[in-house]
């Protein structure tokens, strides 16, 4: 993959300069060739990962993990029903699996009966959905490569020759 | 009265003793002084270990180690670098370069021999050839960015020089050496009859360049001890394990010592090295291109802030002048550490031309290493 976007990746809110730097590119080039990124959508989007059991004051986010069966049309596969179901807002992920289940949904709400809800209502009674299986999710160990959990500490000694 | 060895009251203390109690006994310090890899060793190596205990290879090995690795490592020396060594004779398994260097000095070095060491270079150089009893002459590479100039080494060529040694990919400058510089040396080296102790441990942190061993080159591979281990490349430094090839007679003499002083090199490590051997590429290319990534990031960021700083061609340490500051090394590290919580170590802990350097090692994490870096530009600005 491209160095720029491995970096990116890492840590999307780089300062330009120093994505020249590590790149030995101008910044002018780095803006060049981060514009075409985004213009061509290689880079879907900036996110910040939170932590919402450091904050008091936030309501608490349910994730529910929802492995969805359906059945695959003859025109359009999976890709249509998979539509109905992420096009909800309260559906953050969506992906199409090998194995058990079809769909893999990552829906979130402020409570378990919101997804509840959500299931019961908007998900379970589409025409080709014929099971789910739901999930909550308990506690967040590691997220897109970042520690919830402080990491394993660094035994070496601070000043070493 | 307890009367020490006269040798060893006269070797100074290590140049960063004070500095560790001081950076010790301080919180949230970020370090850029430390001399060995962030990586966890990778879990196959440490696997290998494990299981070595598990099977019960708790006892001693062939004081040369084990004839598995000896084998391995002449294998693997052969296909990537073309490197012919005997596994019977021409290798020797040692607890890291540090005992090796010990060996080789004490192996080869009668009263009055003169060691040649080019400066700034890893701290044990010096004290391991003074404690053999050898004269050394130090040659500040400084003006030479950090390289050995053939001419200064001809100018301190005297009657009396037996041994020079090399340290490239550099602790502390990152500097190594490209093949035309290494063959006016060699031209010099052979021409006085001169033995080389080339440690090469940084050896698979070369960045652009392509490593060339010292031994590879004609002529060089009789009156050359190769020095390599897992300590860097595999992130093993704990695990003391390391190795030294060379001619039959150098490694034989050497081993003669071992066998009285370390018997064999740690059991459970010669099984990881083994392993890291055999297996270990994957694990060192990808930290190979993690540290690349800091070590442009720094490079950048010093240059940028005014500290002059050449690219690092290996190793991964960054050797700044802080000379624009108009502080002294040690004042400059004290300072920034008590001041910004960030370590780094004076250049004059590597002898002759660190006296207006620090050393910054980049084995820290890439987002350590960026606040690092903004808390040195503070820094700056508040000087
Ligand atoms: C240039 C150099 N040689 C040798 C060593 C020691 O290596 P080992 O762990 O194999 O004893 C180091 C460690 O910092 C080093 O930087």
């Amino acid at each position: 993959m491209d160095r720029l976007l491995e970096l990116l990746e890492d840590n999307g809110r780089m300062p330009l300069n120093e994505l020249a730097g590590a790149l030995e590119m101008s910044e002018s080039e780095v803006a060049k060739k981060l514009e075409k990124f985004e213009r061509e959508g290689v880079i879907k989007g900036y996110k910040t990962v939170i932590d919402r059991t450091k904050l008091d004051d936030a309501p608490q986010s349910i994730i529910g993990l929802i492995e969805v069966n359906i059945s695959p049309q003859p025109d359009t596969g999976f890709d249509q029903i998979a539509r109905e179901i992420y096009d909800h807002p309260e559906v953050r992920s969506c992906y199409l699996c090998s194995g058990d289940y079809d769909l893999l949904v990552w829906v979130e709400a402020s409570t378990l009966n919101e997804i509840a809800e959500f299931v019961a209502r908007e998900l379970a009674p589409l025409k080709n959905v014929h099971k789910t299986e739901s999930h909550f999710m308990l506690k967040i160990y590691k997220e897109g490569g970042l520690y919830f959990e402080p990491p394993t500490s660094d035994h070496r000694l601070s000043i070493s020759p | 009265m307890i009367e020490l060895s006269r040798t060893v009251e006269s070797l100074a203390p290590s140049g960063i003793r004070d500095f560790f109690d001081l950076v010790m006994s301080m919180d949230d310090v970020i370090s850029l002084g430390v001399g060995e890899p962030d990586f966890a060793t990778p879990w196959h190596i440490r696997e290998a270990a494990i299981k070595s205990i598990e099977d019960g290879y708790t006892n001693y090995t062939s004081n040369k180690g084990m004839p598995e690795l000896r084998k391995a490592i002449c294998t693997h020396l052969d296909k990537v670098h073309q490197l012919n060594y005997d596994y019977e004779e021409e290798i020797l398994i040692t607890t890291g370069v540090s005992e090796g260097m010990d060996l080789a000095m004490r192996a080869l070095i009668n009263p009055g021999d003169e060691v040649i060491i080019p400066t700034p270079c890893y701290v044990s150089y010096y004290p391991t050839a003074k404690m053999a009893g050898a004269r050394v002459k130090l040659l500040n590479t400084e003006p030479d960015q950090f390289k050995l100039n053939p001419e200064k080494l001809a100018d301190a060529i005297s009657p009396a020089s037996k041994i020079v040694v090399l340290n490239y990919p550099s602790n502390p400058t990152g500097t190594t050496y490209d093949k035309s510089l290494l063959e006016q040396l060699a031209e010099l080296i052979i021409k006085h009859d001169l033995i080389v102790i080339s440690d090469e441990i940084y050896s698979h942190l070369t960045y652009d360049l392509q490593h060339i061993p010292l031994p590879t080159l004609p002529e060089l591979r009789e009156r050359t001890i190769f020095f390599n281990g897992f300590s860097k490349s595999c992130a093993m430094t704990g695990l003391r394990i390391a190795y030294a090839t060379g001619p039959e007679k150098i490694i034989g003499a050497m081993t003669k010592i071992h066998q009285y002083t370390m018997l064999c090199a740690p059991t459970t490590s010669q099984f990881a090295a083994i392993e890291a051997t055999n297996h270990g590429a994957d694990a060192i290319a990808s930290m190979k291109k993690e540290y690349k990534r800091r070590r442009n990031l720094v490079h950048e960021k010093l240059n940028r802030l005014g500290l002059d700083c050449p690219l690092p061609d290996g190793a991964f340490y960054a050797f700044p002048s802080i000379k624009k500051t108009g502080l002294d090394p040690t004042t400059f590290c004290k300072k920034l550490l008590t001041q910004q919580q960030v370590a780094a170590v004076p250049g004059t802990a590597f002898g002759p031309g660190g006296e207006e350097r620090i050393r910054i090692s980049y084995a820290t994490d890439f987002q350590q290493l960026r606040e690092a870096l903004k808390r040195i530009e503070l820094f700056l600005q508040s000087l």
